[in-house]
């Protein structure tokens, strides 16, 4: 029986030579990740375990992002610890505040992911480098300590969902409103369990940006993993990042899915979704005009290069809306750097945006822009449950970056095309 | 043993907000459990107690602050038709029992008392006089709840130092 990209990966890493839905294994893996929110819980796990060494120093990543430039003193002491801890087992891939950037930007951009590799992170969007043609997946603390002690992580075998992409994005469409048409379609468990792989000839007019996007958002739709075959796209970003040998997996002619689902890029239309959850999605005309307070733009999902280009876009020469507070938050010092040579800081800046330092900090309610009781964001992060960026009675409607800028513009939710 | 009965789709932020990540310690976590979506939740919680929700409960970031939330105040188990897939590893990974049953997810109402035996997957209402047969878990997966948890079951095999 044929086997999908996911489960050839995992047969490699298990070291066998097919694999099916259903089954349990574990496999070697090839990095693992953490935070400064999951790691000190991986590292008291571990000691607590009595664990000494680190399976691989050069496998390991942990990346102080969530809460830095720290937020209180309870914050510092979480990236005291994993700090200590990073220096005292020589990690050699450990990025504190200066370097470090939203760990699913990061990553990637250092070339720390490359196709038909294992990657596990005690974060969810750990998904992400499936765009890569990698299986990446989040796991919690605990498999994490597990990860950094052994090498080894257990799995069930998932089945898939294909999703065949058709045709090509028109103007002011990107990933995201691929990946919020895909959740509206299936819903928040539609993916449950499964792993969801995209396919055909619409693959190839994405970009590497916009692939990331999808993928980063596949367990808003319950699912284990999104990934992405490899093209020449792919090569062209690992190439001068991935320096160590790789493999890609295609799937099978006859591989097996549990369904499919086709999407149509020709007709996509800008799409967001409405609290509090990612699959109440509407296409952005049916709630264009509803007032907003707050724009943010950024995050593993939305923070990179592109995403600052269409947003830049979108502002230039323009303000943004008195009663809107507009951040920006290039996702890697990398973007920031490429973002202020191609002029883009400057237009932000000029148009009355607030441009931080990388963190993760709003999308989670962390800091870097909570919200009142009452409040509303258009933001082009990942997750819009209740309280997730504030007060329990504030709300957050999930947007496209050119969605965003627009309507920072516009004060009020706005379709770009308009 | 009462149960405390919540929708579907319960996410870790609402399990337990971000803005209390800051601080791991079990029982701090304990104390803002719900939050923000049951206010009294954490003071009125009692040991043995029992969550019963709707599909895919745990959803949202993998934060394993959520089950050690709800292990830390004395919660027996939740029972749900589907977890999402990260609370799931995390809690067989630190050894808090979940039992998936669609139909005892649907039919046990709040406040009813409610006993459930692990060895078997039996839930029994007791309100209701009720019982029903949660599926079981893989062999594989038994043997770390049995173990205590995911790091005492790799100690045992002795595969990390």
């Amino acid at each position: 029986m044929g086997m999908t990209m996911t489960q050839k990966i995992l047969a490699r890493a298990a070291g066998l030579d097919s694999v099916e839905a259903g089954q349990l294994i574990e496999a070697k893996l090839d990095l693992v990740l953490g935070n400064d929110i999951t790691t000190p819980v991986a590292i008291t796990e571990f000691e607590k375990a009595g664990f000494t060494r680190v399976f691989d120093k050069d496998k390991i990543a942990i990346v102080l992002d969530h809460y830095t430039p720290c937020k209180d003193i309870k914050s510092a002491q979480l990236c005291k610890q994993a700090r200590e801890f990073a220096h005292n087992h020589s990690i050699t891939n450990f990025f504190d505040v200066g370097q470090m950037g939203v760990e699913h930007a990061l990553l990637p951009e250092k070339g720390l992911c490359a196709p038909g590799e294992v990657i596990i992170g005690a974060d969810s969007h750990t998904c992400t480098y499936g765009a890569l043609d990698a299986f990446s997946t989040g796991i919690g603390s605990t498999d994490m300590a597990a990860g950094m002690a052994t090498g080894l992580a257990w799995f069930r075998v998932p089945s898939a969902i294909k999703v065949t992409l058709k045709g090509k994005l028109q103007p002011h469409v990107s990933g995201k409103d691929v990946i919020l048409h895909l959740i509206g379609r299936i819903g928040v468990d539609g993916a449950l369990y499964k792993s969801i792989e995209f396919a055909g000839e619409g693959v190839a007019s994405l970009t590497m940006d916009d692939r990331f996007t999808i993928s980063n958002m596949a367990i808003e739709a319950g699912g284990k993993n999104g990934i992405f075959p490899v093209d020449e796209k792919t090569m062209e970003y690992i190439n001068g990042r991935v320096k160590r040998p790789c493999e890609a997996f295609q799937a099978d002619p006859d591989a097996v899915y549990d369904s499919e689902v086709v999407i149509d890029l020709d007709t996509l239309e800008p799409t967001v979704a409405m609290p509090h959850l990612p699959e109440n999605t509407r296409v952005v005309s049916e709630v264009a005009g509803l007032p907003i307070d707050q724009v943010v733009i950024g995050s593993c999902t939305n923070g990179r290069i592109q995403d600052m280009r269409i947003a830049a876009g979108i502002m230039k020469g323009k303000k943004v809306a008195a009663n809107v507070r507009c951040v920006v938050i290039p996702a890697t010092q990398e973007v920031y750097m490429q973002a202020m040579k191609e002029g883009l800081m400057e237009i932000f800046i000029q148009a009355g945006a607030a441009v931080s330092t990388p963190t993760c900090g709003p999308c989670l309610g962390g800091h870097m822009g909570c919200m009142a009781e009452g409040e509303r964001a258009v933001s082009t992060t990942n997750r819009n449950f209740v309280g997730r960026m504030g007060h329990v009675e504030s709300e957050i409607i999930l947007a496209s970056p050119a969605v965003a800028a627009a309507s920072a513009i516009a004060g009020c939710v706005a379709d770009p095309r308009a | 043993m009462k149960v405390y009965k919540y929708g579907a789709n319960v996410d870790t932020d609402v399990i337990i907000p971000a803005r209390h990540l800051n601080n791991p310690d079990p029982k701090a976590l304990a104390s803002h459990c719900m939050e923000d979506i049951d206010a009294s939740f954490a003071s009125t919680v009692e040991e043995g107690d029992i969550i019963v929700a709707g599909p895919n409960f745990g959803c949202g970031s993998s934060r394993e602050h959520a089950p050690l939330a709800i292990k830390a105040c004395g919660v027996k188990c939740v029972i749900a038709p589907s977890f999402a897939r990260i609370f799931y590893r995390n809690a067989i990974n630190i050894g808090f029992p979940i039992m998936e049953c669609e139909q005892a997810a649907r039919e046990i109402n709040a406040g009813d008392q409610v006993s459930v035996d692990f060895a078997t997957g039996i839930i029994t209402d007791q309100t209701t006089g009720k019982t029903y047969q949660a599926a079981p878990f893989p062999e594989f997966i038994n043997g770390i709840i049995q173990s205590g948890g995911l790091l005492s079951s790799l100690k045992a095999r002795g595969v990390a130092k």
